[in-house]
């Protein structure tokens, strides 16, 4: 079949792309990690399991990323979810697009610069001095866990916003005079129509979400003053300062394992919804 | 839920406007819907006729007057708290859920709950009666336009609503498949007694459905009775237009005095009609519409062989013939009275051969068939 090799040409680059850039580095990572560390900072073929070994001298990074970031994505859900019900459902077009402006426009300035101005607002002259005029005295936010997870929400949002918005935006609204001309009040119109319908939005942002925040490292540098340090943040420590190879690919072998497992039990999780949506309630 | 008063109208409107910003899609209706009945809100699209029934189902509040559901003002009463249920135009099943569970989705809206056993029972029951029993498990992806325009029926049904209320629920089908649903809703009506309120645009199908056809055109209604009523006096041109075809030559009233009752058509012939029109005397001059219907043109090649009550003879060209089957639709054309349809049966059609296109033939209609409508109403 000639369609079949022009369809496999024409997978090629994306093949090869992957290969060289996903498949062998994740595997240079690998063997990296079972190697020993030269006394420079390079690496020395050996099979050992010292590093993984020494994986519980990180576990602070480990303990909290994954309390952040489910945290994180749980709070970016439960304010995005509202917006883009909001959005989707009640809102006049005008409004509507000029909201979805207002969420796209940040993009258009780095993360960076944008989690540095968190820094000023979170910090001493910021909100907790505001705090202070109305009579909140001692409240400390920059460089605590509650400034990160501020931060992260404040990057996230958007990414969480879109795919809800997308899902509550293409079901038929008329789904919804349906049940409520068969007795449903709002609230459970809401919970047996609108929810359950809007699970694909929600599975996706919370995926993309979680995925980025395993990996996240600007944001609890920059306003977790060096405290609150995500397994991103070990690794650039490891590979840029410590130049311990070895034992940074280690820690980032654990890391993709830990993703795979989280990601993999929650996509089954979210498969067996999708075969039996019916009997899903989330509440 | 209300309580209810069987002796009032299961539904009526009182002095009720509907406005949307400048637009005034209900105009000042006072309606009654009978118990029992099938009725049929007709009209070309943007007549309001959604409008009432979003009225009755609670989606719209009336901007004035009142609306009741069996003697009970329901103004700002949420749809989820009336007797009432619909069946949506695209019929808006829950994609997410099953047949059964569509289907149920009101009874488990029901207070005091009902009793699981009781709630598949009746679903049951109702798929039973639109003829998808069997298809409990089915989802609706799974199923065929017609097969979903059942369910969005028996997601209805299964409420035993007061009133059902249809938002043009045939117009997705096909024809074959319409004609079918029509007789099925008509029996299903019969059976269960439920009062049917339908709303569509398609003449043919409020006609043959219904007990009763409420004409609309801009936010008001026009005309209510049966169909007969409407297609045999229909108030003015727009009902007569709209209920079945007919011929329309405009011009005023001659003369009402002398005994002689006639007509001056704008192509300055004049012709007997039957005055007063719907016991109103018109005086000379009034503008006034004669409505024909196709099939009480009688057509002949010999003008002997007219009927002698003719109200006038025109001698006409064949522009056109149509052959549909039990009759043949001939476009006519005449210099003074130009082009206009007639409908000759296939056994009138049997006594001379078919009239052929460009044949100059003989035309005529008595005065009992032809209809003066007044202009003015």
């Amino acid at each position: 079949m000639k369609s079949g090799w022009a369809h496999r040409l024409l997978l090629l680059p994306a093949a090869l792309w992957l290969l060289v850039m996903l498949v062998l580095p994740l595997l240079v990572v690998f063997v990296f990690s079972f190697g020993e560390r030269a006394p420079a900072g390079g690496y020395i073929p050996a099979f050992s399991f010292d590093n993984y070994l020494n994986l519980p001298a990180r576990l602070t990074a480990f303990k909290n990323t994954l309390i952040l970031a489910p945290l994180g994505t749980l709070a970016a859900l439960l304010i995005a979810y509202p917006l883009a019900y909001y959005l989707a459902i009640k809102a006049s077009a005008k409004i509507r697009t000029t909201l979805l402006v207002m969420i796209i426009v940040p993009f258009w300035t780095s993360i960076l610069i944008r989690t540095y101005a968190w820094i000023y607002i979170l910090g001493g002259r910021g909100i907790p001095q505001l705090l202070e005029w109305i009579g909140i005295e001692g409240v400390r936010l920059i460089n605590t866990p509650y400034a990160v997870l501020i931060g992260i929400i404040y990057g996230y949002l958007p990414l969480m916003v879109f795919p809800i918005y997308v899902s509550l935006e293409k079901f038929d609204k008329r789904l919804l005079e349906a049940s409520e001309d068969l007795g449903a009040p709002p609230l459970k119109t809401f919970r047996d129509v609108t929810l359950p319908l809007s699970i694909p939005g929600i599975a996706t942002g919370c995926m993309l979400v979680f995925i980025l925040l395993m990996g996240e490292f600007l944001i609890p540098a920059l306003l977790g003053g060096g405290k609150v340090f995500f397994v991103g943040n070990a690794l650039v420590d490891l590979f840029l300062q410590s130049r311990n190879w070895t034992y940074g690919s280690a820690v980032a072998a654990a890391l993709v394992i830990i993703m795979l497992v989280t990601v993999s039990i929650y996509m089954k999780l979210i498969m067996r919804g999708a075969g039996q949506r019916e009997d899903v309630s989330l509440i | 839920m209300l309580v209810p008063d069987t002796s009032a109208p299961v539904a009526s409107f009182h002095q009720a406007w509907k406005r949307f910003g400048e637009i005034v899609a209900a105009r000042n209706l006072n309606f009654d819907v009978r118990s029992g009945e099938f009725l049929s809100f007709l009209g070309p699209s943007g007549c309001g006729k959604t409008t009432m029934l979003r009225m009755i189902a609670g989606f719209e509040q009336p901007t004035e007057g009142d609306v009741y559901l069996q003697g009970k003002r329901v103004n700002g009463v949420p749809a989820y708290k009336r007797p009432v249920n619909m069946v949506f135009q695209h019929y808006a099943l829950f994609p997410h859920l099953n047949i059964a569970r569509n289907v149920a989705y009101g009874l488990k809206q029901a207070k005091p709950k009902l009793a699981q056993n009781v709630i598949d029972e009746r679903v049951d029951e109702t798929l039973e009666l639109v003829q998808l029993g069997g298809y409990q498990h089915r989802r609706i992806w799974e199923l065929s336009g017609g097969q979903q325009q059942r369910v969005a029926l028996a997601r209805a049904l299964v409420n035993k609503p007061e009133v059902l209320l249809l938002d043009e629920p045939l117009a997705a089908l096909d024809r074959k498949l319409r004609r079918e649903m029509q007789i099925e809703l008509q029996n299903l009506q019969r059976n269960l007694g439920i009062t049917f309120v339908l709303v569509t645009h398609d003449q043919e199908e409020a006609l043959s459905m219904s007990d009763r056809v409420c004409i609309m055109r801009d936010g008001e209604i026009v005309q209510v009775g049966s169909p007969r009523e409407l297609y045999d006096n229909p108030l003015n041109r727009y009902v007569a237009d709209f209920v079945g075809k007919s011929n329309f030559f405009d011009g005023v009233v001659e003369s009402t005095g002398d005994g002689r009752q006639s007509m001056r058509l704008d192509n300055d012939q004049s012709i007997d009609v039957d005055l007063p029109v719907a016991g109103k005397t018109l005086a000379s001059g009034h503008q006034v519409t004669l409505s024909v219907r196709p099939e009480q043109i009688v057509l002949a090649r010999d003008p002997a062989r007219l009927p002698d009550d003719a109200a006038i003879v025109i001698e006409a060209e064949v522009r056109n013939r149509i052959f549909l089957g039990e009759h043949t639709e001939y476009l006519l054309q005449d210099d003074a009275f130009g082009e206009f349809l007639a409908l000759a049966p296939r056994q009138a059609e049997a006594s001379e051969t078919p009239f052929e296109v460009n044949e100059k033939i003989y035309v005529c209609w008595s005065r009992a068939a032809a209809l003066l409508l007044d202009n003015t109403t």
